[in-house]
């Protein structure tokens, strides 16, 4: 066994029930299956029964990175994988801040969180030491930055910290509330927070102080320097200067961002909530992951000033990205740049995952305009553009006041099942989209996408080559080879695990040489069968968990709204995830009987 | 001679390369082995502080070093002799700006050499090599 993997393999085992934490040597799962999501999702298999509740005490959630976290630059991502209590199945989301590096120094592989406490606790991981805390105080605060600052203070010292928490809204268990990690970075989708709410588990902070000798330093250095030059050079140039928010112009250049539900793909006020408008006007810093030398996180700060008194301000720092712009900007027709960051602000604090909390008020604001609602549900005038109410209304989906918040709080399917407008309730299986209206394989991509996140498969960017290039759109079949054969190649970066930004830089050449230096005998033919075995064994379990992809509802305002490649078919779609659902259960075959 | 300077702190975004690159050189990933560090200034918000040995001339924490392991390096600062040093400590609280940083492996200080290799992994401009008399 190649020592690298020896000392990636502890797991730290925490039943929040007993109010106790073990550690066992997994080299048999960090050897094969290298880290991150490949060795989460076995993880999964032995700890989640087939048929448990996502918010009850059988749920499991397993963070976990990989061999190159730690150790090269871009490797700052974590993998949680858990049952998602949005869609019902297993899922996966990806968050950065120091957390990766974090766990690593902690001296763990990976840490899976089972049972449920009775009462508000927090976990402080030190090292070897686990800590139990009462999270009494912290359960209920209005802001997650607050529990941050908290917890921050509370825990002083040196090395690496990391502090995870969630807000408000997974407290209440809002089926798509976030966990934030360090302020400004999150587990964003598939209601993560809401399973650490129905735990009790306020925050999980892990301290990490150690470290570890490389097995060949020259090799080491010599790929270091290679990958480091790559990742601040031209390939990610993007990221770096407007971040994200540079997706906005040109998505609506093409007609692909999503305006007010969906109902168009250009938004009038693009211009005004770009990622060069927000930079030239309100970008305060650009601060990166941990080893990342990219820093996309830009935040913007907003000065106001007080209505009881004048000349008295107040300035905060507000995180911004092409998703929430789309989600809480166009999405919602708002192009005032200081009320779509007070929006942003909002959903943060609550702890929401603004993708979903987007679309979800995208609907409503539709349902109460055709008058499927009334003000007595909506309490406020939902109106495009009306930031204002529209954060009132964020404030009643964790609250809950009636019956319809209480709804809303479940996420747009059941919305819609209860009030009907499921043409225009954007989700895939029960899961909203992320924010581009490129073209049918970026829908496909959606329909059959595990995290329901336009990196499963970057398919909005074969869309966009065949705008460019005018080729025609490929059959379904060819369609789903090309989303499968990304997605799985993106299952190696994600048990790397890198973040997917670096996708440009680790190429398969590089990711080899960056293996190998770590002592592993990596080939890419072997690394690319690893990827294909990991998408299947995950898409696997979630099809014998009851997941039939051929009931899929497709919303008719995907197919109705054009996209730069027109009209997306629905026997398109249709036929894509019927070939989909045939490769998954040629895989697991006669299992799914059992 | 040339010691290591922080031209510019608010240019960090706080990625950590240059931790990354003075523990590597040694052949070590982690945390405790690097002589640089960088830290949050309450709240990523507000931005970063890195901290740094200043290569002072007359240095405290050679003075409080009781078994003179601290010898004055030319150009200030000071070099760690190994085989002198207990491991007591009183190195990294002689230093105000809490530039000593401790291995809690070896149980000895960490002494920026000033090598400046660090210098070419930050993205950001913000380090450098500066020439003293
Ligand atoms: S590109 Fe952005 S998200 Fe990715 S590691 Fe760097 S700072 Fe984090
Ligand atoms: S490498 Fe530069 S930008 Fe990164 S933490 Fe160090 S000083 Fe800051």
């Amino acid at each position: 066994m190649v020592d690298w993997v020896k000392s990636l393999s502890k797991v730290l085992y925490v039943d929040l029930g007993r109010k106790v934490s073990w550690v066992e040597e997994r080299e048999d799962l960090f050897g094969k299956w290298l880290g991150g999501v490949g060795v989460a999702v076995q993880l999964y298999k032995e700890e989640v029964p087939r048929g448990a509740d996502p918010l009850g005490h059988e749920n499991a959630v397993i963070f976990a990175i990989g061999p190159l976290t730690g150790v090269f630059p871009m490797a700052s991502k974590v993998v949680a994988v858990f049952k998602s209590p949005l869609s019902g199945f297993i899922a996966e989301a990806h968050g950065g801040g120091r957390a990766a590096a974090t766990i690593r120094f902690a001296g763990y592989g990976a840490i899976v969180i089972k049972g449920a406490s009775d009462i508000p606790i927090y976990i402080v991981v030190d090292g070897e030491k686990v800590r139990f805390r009462d999270a009494g105080a912290l359960w209920g605060m209005r802001s997650s930055e607050t529990v941050g600052r908290v917890l921050r203070e509370a825990l002083p010292g040196a090395g690496y910290r990391t502090i995870m928490r969630i807000g408000r809204a997974g407290e209440r268990l809002v089926r798509y509330s976030n966990l934030t990690v360090e302020t400004y970075r999150h587990f964003g989708r598939m209601g993560l927070g809401a399973v650490f709410g129905s735990k009790k588990l306020k925050a999980l902070v892990v301290i990490g102080k150690s470290g570890f000798k490389l097995p060949n330093v020259r090799a080491y250095r010599e790929v270091y320097k290679e990958v480091y030059e790559l990742a601040r050079g031209p390939l990610t140039k993007k990221y770096h200067d407007l971040g994200t928010a540079a997706n906005v112009l040109p998505l609506d250049k093409l007609g692909a961002l999503p305006t007010r539900n969906f109902i168009s793909g250009r938004f009038e006020g693009a211009r005004e909530i770009s990622g060069e408008k927000l930079a030239e006007e309100n970008l305060a810093r650009r601060v990166a992951c941990l080893a990342c030398p990219v820093a996309c996180i830009h935040l913007a700060a907003i000065r106001e000033e007080y209505e009881d008194e004048r000349y008295f301000y107040k300035t905060e720092f507000v995180p911004y990205d092409h998703e929430p712009i789309y989600a809480l900007g166009s999405n919602l027709g708002i192009s005032d740049r200081f009320g779509l960051l007070k929006l942003i602000k909002a959903v943060e604090d609550e702890g929401l995952d603004s993708i979903s909390a987007g679309v979800v008020l995208a609907w409503a604001t539709e349902a109460l305009e055709r008058g499927l609602v009334s003000l007595k549900e909506t309490l406020v005038e939902l109106r495009w553009g009306d930031w204002r109410n529209y954060i009132r209304a964020v404030g009643y989906i964790v609250s809950q006041p009636n019956e319809f918040y209480k709804t809303l709080a479940l996420g747009v399917e059941e919305a819609a099942a209860r009030y009907g407008g499921a043409e225009f309730a954007l989700a895939y299986d029960r899961v909203e989209p992320a924010g581009y209206h490129t073209g049918p394989l970026y829908h496909a991509s959606l329909a059959i996408g595990f995290r329901h996140s336009h990196l499963d498969a970057g398919a909005y960017a074969i869309d966009q080559s065949l705008v460019a290039s005018g080729a025609p759109v490929p059959s379904p079949e060819e369609a789903v080879k090309q989303i499968i054969e990304e997605e799985s190649w993106r299952q190696v970066l994600n048990s790397l695990v890198l973040c997917l930004f670096g996708r440009g830089v680790y190429t398969k050449e590089v990711v080899v040489k960056a293996l190998r230096a770590l002592g592993y005998e990596a080939d890419e033919q072997t690394l690319a069968e690893l990827g294909r075995r990991v998408y299947l064994e995950k898409h696997g379990i979630k099809f014998l968990e009851g997941f039939k992809p051929e009931g899929i509802r497709i919303p008719r305002r995907i197919l109705e709204t054009p996209t730069p490649l027109g009209q997306v078919r629905e026997e398109f779609l249709k036929g894509v995830v019927s070939y989909y659902a045939k490769l998954v259960r040629d895989y697991i075959g006669d299992r799914s009987a059992g | 001679m040339k010691r290591l300077v922080v031209v510019d702190s608010n240019r960090c975004v706080g990625c950590d390369l240059c931790v990354y690159a003075c523990t590597n050189r040694y052949g070590y990933v982690g945390v405790s082995k690097s002589a640089i560090h960088v830290r949050s200034a309450g709240g990523i918000e507000r931005g970063f502080v890195v901290v740094v040995c200043r290569a002072c001339r007359d240095p405290p924490c050679a003075r409080a070093c009781p078994v003179d392991a601290l010898v004055l390096r030319k150009g200030g600062g000071v070099v760690l002799n190994p085989s002198k040093c207990i491991g007591c400590g009183f190195c990294v609280t002689a230093c105000d700006i809490g530039a000593v940083m401790w291995d809690s492996e070896t149980m000895k200080p960490v002494i920026c050499t000033h090598c400046g290799y660090c210098v070419a992994f930050c993205p950001h401009r913000v380090i450098s090599l500066e020439e003293v008399g």
